[in-house]
């Protein structure tokens, strides 16, 4: 089974060299830490920065350089600040090659839930249903079940959806999977220790399984 | 051109209970902290506000809430005010959620004098009921107002007397297309120069779309998330 950094690290070998990347808040940032030596990525912050640089050294915070998760950062040789519009114009415009974000429902459809919990928890979409409406490959990294032990993947999602049909890949502490319009989750590959059947147990939409399912290889 | 005032209080001397206003600021990264002082002190009610986010509990909108000002919220993310929570659940306030991108470019619209875009954040979600859509190149889209709001307040790091203004960093967020929205635009900036001090190539924001600009003082610029590593690290 992965941690967090385990999921993010898997993610990570998802970036090729020119990628210009949007991480949204929780393990996705985290994947920060893992791009490959050499490999040119450009992570994209939608509150209006190309090049986010690693977190300040102490006392040099600025509080007018913040990411997307209001975090003080720096920013990196060949960085450029632009406004909220052409922030997502370029996000719209399918600029943006890759978006990674967390999720609390993905169906086998590729719909994602991650905004809203009727009557429980209002905090909004922020950028997300922009993102998941225009980017041309979306990555899930979130946990196979939720705290009550109930699948995250399922048939259709329960609650209101930030998005329909474009979660293209999922990453959990269990499994990889391609979701498949008309078919289902396809399963990829199994966490270090993980058995089909464990994946099978946790995932309450289709499953499809074809052949002999590989371990991820992590280094 | 002269578009000068004092201070926030002259700044803000009209806004009236019921307007609707625009406040630029990402989180509380470039808000218009001197207005939004100004603002409470006059306890201004049932105002509509339009801003990304409502502050925190004690800072940014956050302050117009405890004091009951708001009545509607226009934004796309709440989750760091308890207080807001505590209203919004409770039916006191209003609040209507609208992805960021959709938010941004509705301010864009006003400012472009166009009175509507197409985009398809949101399709097939709660956002969409109720409104238009139409199919373009075989993809659906939903149909989004340009914003109207009676007031525009910004916040820019630079200004010059004819109001032409420069952002900073990750501060210039929604302020440059909220400033182009406002019936009326209020910019309150960090160093206030004459006219034909700013090089024109430099300027995000052209004059024309500002109507008073002042010098604020006192910027707290708080941090909502402050994040560092140690040298040790490096």
């Amino acid at each position: 089974m992965l941690d967090k950094n385990g999921i993010a690290k898997r993610i990570a070998q998802e970036l090729r060299d020119g990628y210009y990347v949007n991480l949204g808040i929780g393990i996705p940032t985290l994947v920060a830490n893992y791009i490959p030596e050499g490999m040119n990525v450009v992570l994209q912050s939608e509150n209006g920065l190309l090049g986010i640089g690693p977190f300040p050294f102490e006392g040099e915070e600025d509080p007018d350089l913040i990411n997307a998760g209001k975090q003080t950062i720096t920013t990196m040789p060949g960085s450029v600040f632009f406004d909220s519009a052409m922030s997502f114009g370029m996000i719209r415009a399918g600029k943006v090659h890759l978006t990674i974000l967390g999720a609390m429902e993905v169906s086998e459809r590729g719909d994602i839930a991650n905004w809203k919990i009727p009557g429980k928890m209002v905090k909004g979409m922020g950028g997300a249903m922009d993102l998941v409406a225009s980017a041309k490959n979306i990555i899930v990294a979130m946990q196979h079940v939720n705290k009550a032990g109930e699948s995250k993947l399922l048939p259709e999602c329960s609650l209101p959806l930030t998005g329909v049909g474009c979660v293209k890949k999922i990453v959990t502490e269990l499994a990889v999977l391609d979701v498949v319009p008309g078919k289902g989750f396809v399963l990829l590959e199994r966490a270090p220790g993980i058995s089909v059947d464990e994946i099978k147990n946790a995932t309450a939409g289709k499953l499809v399984i074809e052949g002999d399912i590989p371990e991820m290889q992590l280094n | 051109m002269n578009k000068v005032v004092a201070n926030a209080e002259e700044a803000i001397k009209d806004i009236k209970d019921g307007s609707t206003l625009m406040l630029g600021g990402f989180g509380l990264c470039g808000i218009p902290e001197n207005c939004i002082g100004a603002l409470v002190n006059k306890e201004v009610k049932n105002l509509t506000c339009i801003s990304n986010n409502a502050g925190v509990d004690d800072f940014g909108i956050g302050l117009m809430l405890q004091k009951r000002m708001v009545k509607k919220m226009i934004s796309s993310y709440v989750g760091e005010n308890a207080e807001f929570e505590r209203q919004l659940l409770s039916g006191e306030l209003e609040v209507e959620l609208i992805p960021q991108g959709t938010l941004a470019t509705r301010c864009l619209a006003a400012g472009y004098g166009m009175p509507a875009i197409f985009t398809p954040a949101g399709v097939g979600t709660e956002v969409a009921q109720g409104k238009e859509t139409r199919v373009f190149n075989g993809k659906e889209y939903l149909m989004e107002y340009a914003f109207d709001a009676d007031f525009a307040i910004v916040k820019a790091w630079k200004g010059d007397t004819a109001g032409n203004l420069i952002f900073r960093m990750t501060a210039r967020n929604f302020n440059p297309m909220m400033a182009m929205a406002g019936k009326i635009t209020i910019a309150e900036v960090e160093e206030l120069v004459p006219e034909g001090e700013l090089d024109p190539d430099q300027i995000h924001t052209p004059g024309i779309y500002v109507h008073r600009i002042f010098q604020g003082n006192n910027y707290e610029k708080r941090i909502e998330q402050r994040t560092v590593r140690k040298k040790a690290d490096a």
